[in-house]
């Protein structure tokens, strides 16, 4: 058995020595340090704004939010549109009603309470859940630790994938294939959508290419996870009262056995 | 109830006493709560409440989140994201729920640890055993299903690996799997009867709880000593004993309290650190993933099905015998399944008469590897099937079996075990004699 043991040890030492490539050829991600990590980490609502009107302005033509309601993006926490702006936005939206026109359909204008239309057509993946569909960390050897530490990752995978292209294209089977260092596989069939400088922010924050793609990676991560501060706040609280009541019942039980516990080092102590 | 002898309840107002007649409800709850439990009792004891507490969550968001979820393939995926943005606390939920079913795995691998090391098993606790066994099974039936509601690519492609299991069964595998699928492929039918056995399973899980629970009174708790509590008379089972309440549903409650902290840290910060990112894809039956894993508790038992290739020559020479009835697939599917019936029938397998590990100097060698053996193929069980991986996995596997079918039956012969104190009380306090500082302390248990 010991001999199974040290096959086993040296098995492991071996796979220590290997490239983590076994995870399925994963791209390079980028470490990028968000607001919103860590337990008492908070999403920027500027940025969120930034990031909203990148999707609006480059992705949204190929890309769709079919599970984000409109309504939230004045949700406190988040990208806190005010009431007026949002339903301003919402209006520049058109969803399909199936109700109208006797129940054969129709495009109408899009209302608070409708999500974002799904864009189907280029075969471009939607992205309301990008952001938690995909994992930026792994590993290594399959145990878990980089995704402990660092988190997921699918913030600073949407955010390297977007500044990850190199410039080589090629094409096969009819389709031009860019290469990009975060994609697995390392040849993605979207163009590269930003480059740097793309648009302008009111707030005058930086537009280069790694810092517009940060901001839509935060915005996706909002759309993906709309309720992460009111979890994390949830988290937090609920830790600490949990704490609180451990000392509590942890005293508790030291005082309700200590009677039992002193008459047991009574009888030990003369016994032998 | 039978048993160790200790005070009942006596019902003294008039409408106690009515009732009793008619119900005795009353004293059935009481003598629940004051079952004398052995004082020696360790933490690793506490598992049982976390167990009990977890099932009540889990069926309490189960049933909130039925009020919400839609059980169609156009819409369950649809509806989890309903949960999680409109539904008030909707997410909180779901995050408890998906959660929760790796907390309830988490402690019972524990408790059945636990059971393993102080041999819980062995008579008179054979029917706890099984029946623990059994709700263990239900558990993963559960859960497994319960993993398919959401609609995701893992749910699809998971349910589509696991239940092609049943199709490897030669000869009525395909009619089998067509069968429990109602249909040809994963879809809507497998959809809403996987929706309804989840819904019922966990009521099922709560009755065999109670009737563990009424073997486990019926017998008395094993404890770290496995010596058995003394039961002649009332006066000697009280110096090996206290009632259960108050004295262990503190210690309990404060123990369950202490890893809902860390639960609830999980909940708050990394929810979806245990779950797979493909699952927030929604299905797709025209797109495998690149690697179709299962949840976490699952894989040593999918390293164990996939450990059996057909390089490995048991398998070759079990295919050769059948003349190819038996292939690696069934051979696999056959020792995953087997992987937990021998560990059902352990009770018959052990042939020693030492109940505790403690004192069992041999045995405690094999149980730690036993465990560390779980561990990695639980890792190995993540990995891709190439290279090293495979060898991993069937190593594990081998010892798996080995354990259970040579070992345990082995030791009881070959082994001169430790001498065991003479009652609980003698454990309990000699316990404390020697954390007064003394040398010569009785060697402590590993899992206290
Ligand atoms: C011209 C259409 C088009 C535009 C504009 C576009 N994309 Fe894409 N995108 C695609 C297509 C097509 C794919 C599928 C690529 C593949 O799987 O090879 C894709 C894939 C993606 C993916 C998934 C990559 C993966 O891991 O599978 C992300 C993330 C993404 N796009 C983000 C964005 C963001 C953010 C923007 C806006 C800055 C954007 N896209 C703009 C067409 C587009």
């Amino acid at each position: 058995m010991f001999k199974k043991l040290a096959i086993t040890a040296a098995a492991l030492t071996a796979l220590a020595g290997t490239p983590a490539i076994a995870a399925g050829g994963a791209g390079y991600v980028t470490d990028y340090a968000f607001s919103f990590e860590g337990p008492f980490g908070k999403f920027d609502q500027n940025q969120l704004q930034r990031g909203l009107k990148v999707y609006t302005e480059i992705c949204a033509s190929c890309h769709g939010l079919q599970y984000v309601p409109f309504r939230t993006l004045s949700d406190e926490g988040g990208v806190g549109l005010p009431e007026d702006q949002m339903k301003a936005y919402t209006s520049n939206f058109e969803v399909w009603d199936s109700s109208l026109n006797d129940g054969e359909g129709d495009f109408r204008q899009a209302v608070p309470s409708d999500n974002f239309p799904a864009v189907n057509g280029v075969g471009a993946p939607d992205l309301s859940l990008m952001a938690k569909a995909r994992a930026g960390f792994h590993g290594p050897y399959g145990l878990g630790t980089n995704q402990l530490f660092k988190g997921m990752g699918g913030a600073e995978y949407i955010a390297s994938l977007l500044a990850g292209y190199t410039g080589e294209e090629k094409e096969e089977a009819g389709t031009v294939l860019y290469e990009n260092k975060a994609f697995p596989g390392g040849w993605i069939s979207m163009a590269p959508p930003l480059w740097g400088d793309d648009l302008e922010f009111d707030d005058g924050a930086a537009t280069d290419l790694e810092s517009i793609s940060q901001d839509v990676s935060a915005f996706l991560m909002w759309t993906a996870e709309p309720k992460m501060m009111a979890r994390q706040q949830m988290g937090l609280t609920s830790v600490l009262l949990l704490s609180l009541l451990t000392v509590l019942l942890y005293l508790t039980n030291k005082r309700l056995w200590a009677p039992v516990k002193k008459k047991a080092k009574a009888a030990g102590q003369p016994a032998e | 109830m039978s048993g160790i002898p200790h005070d009942h309840y006596e019902p003294t107002t008039g409408g106690e006493k009515w009732l009793h007649k008619r119900l005795p409800i009353v004293g059935l709850l009481y003598d629940t709560l004051m079952l004398p439990t052995p004082k020696n009792l360790n933490w690793m004891w506490i598992w049982g409440i976390v167990l009990t507490f977890t099932l009540a969550l889990q069926i309490i968001t189960g049933i909130v989140l039925v009020m919400h979820y839609t059980p169609h393939v156009d819409f369950a995926f649809a509806s989890v994201e309903h949960i999680m943005r409109n539904v008030n606390g909707g997410w909180a939920l779901r995050y408890l729920h998906m959660n929760g079913a790796s907390l309830f795995f988490v402690a019972v691998y524990l408790h059945i640890f636990r059971g393993l090391y102080y041999g819980s098993y062995k008579a008179p606790r054979e029917v706890t055993w099984i029946i623990g066994m059994l709700i263990y099974l239900l558990m993963m039936g559960t859960a497994f299903m319960g993993y398919v509601l959401p609609w995701g690519q893992m749910s699809f492609w998971g349910a589509t690996v696991i239940t092609g299991l049943f199709g490897a069964i030669p000869f009525i595998g395909e009619g089998l799997q067509t069968w429990l699928l109602g249909g040809p492929a994963v879809d809507n039918a497998t959809l809403n009867r996987f929706f309804s056995l989840h819904y019922l399973l966990p009521f099922v899980i709560a009755g065999l709880v109670i009737v563990h629970i009424w073997a486990f009174h019926t017998t008395g708790n094993n404890n770290p000593t496995g010596v058995e509590v003394r039961r002649t008379s009332k006066a000697e089972a009280e110096k090996d004993t206290l009632p259960f309440w108050p004295y262990f549903v503190i210690k309990d409650l404060f123990a369950l309290a202490l890893i809902l902290a860390v639960f609830f840290a999980i909940v708050g910060f990394m929810p979806n650190y245990l779950g797979h990112p493909d699952n927030y894809i929604e299905a797709n039956a025209l797109a495998t993933p690149a690697h179709i894993v299962p949840e976490w508790y699952f894989l040593p038992f999918y390293a164990i099905l996939r450990a059996f290739d057909d390089t490995v020559w048991l398998v070759q020479l079990v295919g050769f015998l059948t003349g190819g009835i038996v292939d690696a697939k069934f051979f696999g599917v056959v020792a995953m399944f087997g992987a937990i019936v021998v560990m059902a029938l352990v009770p018959w397998l052990d042939t020693s008469n030492v109940r505790s590990g403690r004192y069992r100097p041999m045995f405690k060698w094999w149980f730690w590897i036993f465990v560390v053996n779980f561990v990695v193929l639980t890792w190995v069980g993540a990995m891709p099937a190439e290279g090293i991986y495979p060898v991993i996995a069937l190593i594990g596997a081998t010892y798996w079996f080995a354990y259970f079918l040579v070992i345990l039956p082995l030791l009881g012969v070959l082994e001169k075990p430790d001498v065991q104190p003479a009652t609980i009380e003698d454990d309990f306090n000699a316990k404390f004699k020697s954390s007064d500082g003394k040398d010569g302390a009785p060697a402590a248990s590993p899992a206290e």
